[in-house]
């Protein structure tokens, strides 16, 4: 269970390349991206702070981001989950992500929920009218709910996804478990 | 009732369901590159383990080298320490590198295609979305993050819920001027950057029968921009002749006997599909686009967008800003500072020999940049064999060495801010290809025309 405000981003079609623009990929670890979450959008020329930008104004503060659909498109690059789970968030809501950065994001700690378009309408106009709304997230029962108007929503998640987040299971952990059963597959499969 | 091409090849490769439907699906062949490796590679060293099928892992350095002196150390000391990990880890844990200097070195989804590692009925991966590419052979090939190149590492297989089906037709004959590249650009401007979301996508009909296979990667190659996952086109004789014969295809008896397994993989006539398309190839201009994702594309002598015609027009109107174009604006005339020619999208030997072709006899405009970017060694090798350098030479564009370049800069090859590039790679984000670039994407025949113009035109204006 997570209660927190959020940071509202409400543009459409955000793709990788702003969350985290190439030329921030050179790492060769997985830390220390948070400081380049939206870096073209954050900083103008020069690197000067633009003040326009919500990450740059303090009022808004919180473990949730909350951004337009389609969130996450282009570039499979894992790094623009670790920027956004490194600068602190949590929780990413939108009412659609695109495919590679919802696995990402969940492979990461980092639970992408998808709600309808009108409880995203919801939580971006109760965070205009005020910036402290607070948003309360139930991984276990699988709802986001609004504190403000008492709007609740019950997001999907895979099964077996919920179940490793909640458990902090490892996926490679489970996939080395089946090192037999892969090997026996490997036995009938003929690769040309 | 029948299978759908995607569902033969993808249950052919389930090891193992999970409650919930997530399957555990075996791979084939797994790319990677310096950028989305390192992290995976110490995830192992983490856990203290090898890399269960290291050959069926190739490596090679694209996203990273620069496109001039690739026999010189690379000067970036960051580009440099990436590629330097990657040769690292490639020795370490025994996975094959074609590295720079190597001759089989280049963008992953132009090398695997040229050797012969990619061949129908596959299932590939790698750490880059646009492994959608490798498709057009009639595999099952996606994109996966750093955390899944770790899965595939260490056990040959990723935990992959199955996407929805989508069939993509495209009939009829296509007209003079028009490539596949016209024929993807379309096709996403009708379905937008979100309309593939949650599909994988099959593109049948006569106009994509009739595509040679580098035409048929190109199409492959920008399903991602769309929202899918991937996209493949069934393999048929033309697949089957390009496969023939290269380094690592199958030979003599392995191949007649991989050919019969090839020639059953079709979609069966009583297959479903979730979401079904048909567009006529004859409505299909030379195509551009004008905004931040390669959604917005145009007909090349059509307007952009008015306000009253977009449903967002926040997203529109900070999207046209970026770009410095009016609502309602005709692109045709507008000046035009730079040319890439190059990308997994457009780089093959066809792109260069058709961009050529073109060129014999006319120079590029004085005030634009232009760029041309080898796919590969082979590729490059190739081109300087049949003479193609020289040509571009006369022409005043630069044949270069190969990598991503500036389809992401990350390297030097950058768009000045605020100046215009036509391009024939696959994105058009806001700074893709350098802080401030403004993208306008489009075929290799088209980017030649506009680089001879100085000005975006019509590439029909010019043919014979």
């Amino acid at each position: 269970m997570l209660q927190s405000t959020a940071v509202p981003i409400p543009i459409e079609d955000i793709d990788t390349d702003q969350i985290i623009p190439a030329r921030f990929l050179k790492a060769t670890s997985r830390e220390g991206f948070g400081e380049n979450l939206f870096r073209d959008w954050r900083y103008s020329k020069g690197d000067v702070p633009n003040p326009d930008f919500i990450l740059n104004n303090p009022t808004y503060q919180g473990q949730i981001l909350v951004a337009g659909k389609n969130f996450g498109c282009g570039s499979s690059r894992e790094h623009a989950a670790w920027s956004i789970y490194d600068a602190g968030f949590k929780v990413v809501v939108s009412s659609f992500f695109a495919d590679i950065f919802k696995g990402n994001a969940l492979n990461n700690g980092l639970l992408p929920v998808t709600v309808s378009p009108a409880f995203l309408d919801g939580m971006f106009k109760s965070i205009e009218q005020n910036p402290n709304a607070t948003f309360t997230v139930s991984l276990e029962d699988q709802t986001i709910r609004n504190d403000s108007t008492g709007a609740t929503f019950s997001f999907d998640i895979n099964a077996y996804k919920k179940m490793c987040l909640l458990n902090g299971y490892d996926d490679i952990d489970f996939l080395l478990s089946l090192k037999d059963k892969i090997a026996a597959f490997e036995k009938q499969q003929v690769i040309y | 009732m029948g299978k759908t091409l995607f569902d033969k090849i993808w249950d052919a490769h389930v090891v193992h369901t999970l409650e919930g439907g997530t399957d555990v699906l075996y791979i084939d062949k797994h790319f990677i590159h310096e950028v989305t490796s390192p992290q995976a590679f110490d995830g192992l060293r983490k856990r203290h383990i090898q890399v269960f099928r290291p050959n069926q892992t190739v490596a090679t350095a694209d996203h990273n080298v620069p496109t001039i002196n690739q026999h010189l150390p690379i000067n970036d000391p960051l580009s440099r320490h990436q590629v330097e990990t990657l040769t690292r880890n490639c020795e370490a844990f025994g996975v094959p590198l074609y590295g720079l200097g190597h001759p089989y070195q280049g963008i992953v989804h132009v090398i695997g295609p040229e050797l012969g590692i990619t061949k129908p009925g596959m299932t590939i991966v790698c750490g880059d979305s646009h492994t959608s590419t490798h498709g057009a052979f009639g595999a099952i090939a996606f994109g996966i993050g750093t955390s899944q190149v770790e899965q595939v590492l260490s056990s040959q297989c990723v935990l992959q819920a199955k996407p929805m089906k989508m069939r993509i037709s495209v009939e009829g004959q296509l007209k003079e001027g028009v490539l596949s590249k016209d024929i993807i650009l379309y096709i996403i401007s009708k379905l937008t950057a979100s309309g593939g979301t949650g599909y994988f996508v099959e593109y049948a009909g006569s106009a994509i029968r009739s595509l040679s296979m580098e035409a048929r990667m190109t199409i492959c190659n920008m399903s991602i921009e769309m929202g899918a996952r991937g996209g493949m086109i069934a393999p048929d004789e033309t697949t089957f002749a390009y496969v023939k014969g290269r380094e690592f295809a199958p030979q003599g008896p392995a191949y007649e006997e991989a050919l019969a397994y090839w020639q059953t993989l079709y979609t069966d006539e009583d297959a479903h599909f979730d979401a079904e398309y048909v567009f006529d190839a004859a409505d299909i201009e030379p195509m551009i686009t004008y905004g931040t994702n390669p959604g917005m594309g145009i007909g090349i002598t059509g307007h952009i967008p008015g306000m009253d015609e977009v449903e967002n027009k926040v997203n529109y109107e900070k999207s046209l800003h970026y770009m410095g174009l009016d609502p309602g604006q005709e692109l045709l005339g507008k000046r035009i500072e730079h040319v890439f020619i190059g990308s997994c999208t457009n780089s093959r030997i066809e792109d260069l020999r058709l961009v050529a072709e073109f060129l014999q006899g006319k120079t590029k405009s004085d005030h634009v940049q232009a760029m041309i970017i080898p796919g590969s060694k082979q590729v490059e090798l190739q081109a300087r064999r049949e003479g193609l350098d020289k040509i571009f030479e006369a022409a005043g564009f630069f044949l270069r060495e190969p990598g991503c370049s500036a389809c992401l800069g990350m390297n030097e090859d950058k768009i000045p801010a605020g100046e215009y590039c036509v391009s024939t790679s696959n994105r058009n984000f806001e700074g893709r290809q350098g802080p401030g670039a403004r993208t306008m994407l489009a075929s290799p025949l088209t980017a030649a025309a506009c680089a001879i113009a100085g000005k975006i035109v019509d590439v029909r204006e010019y043919l014979n």
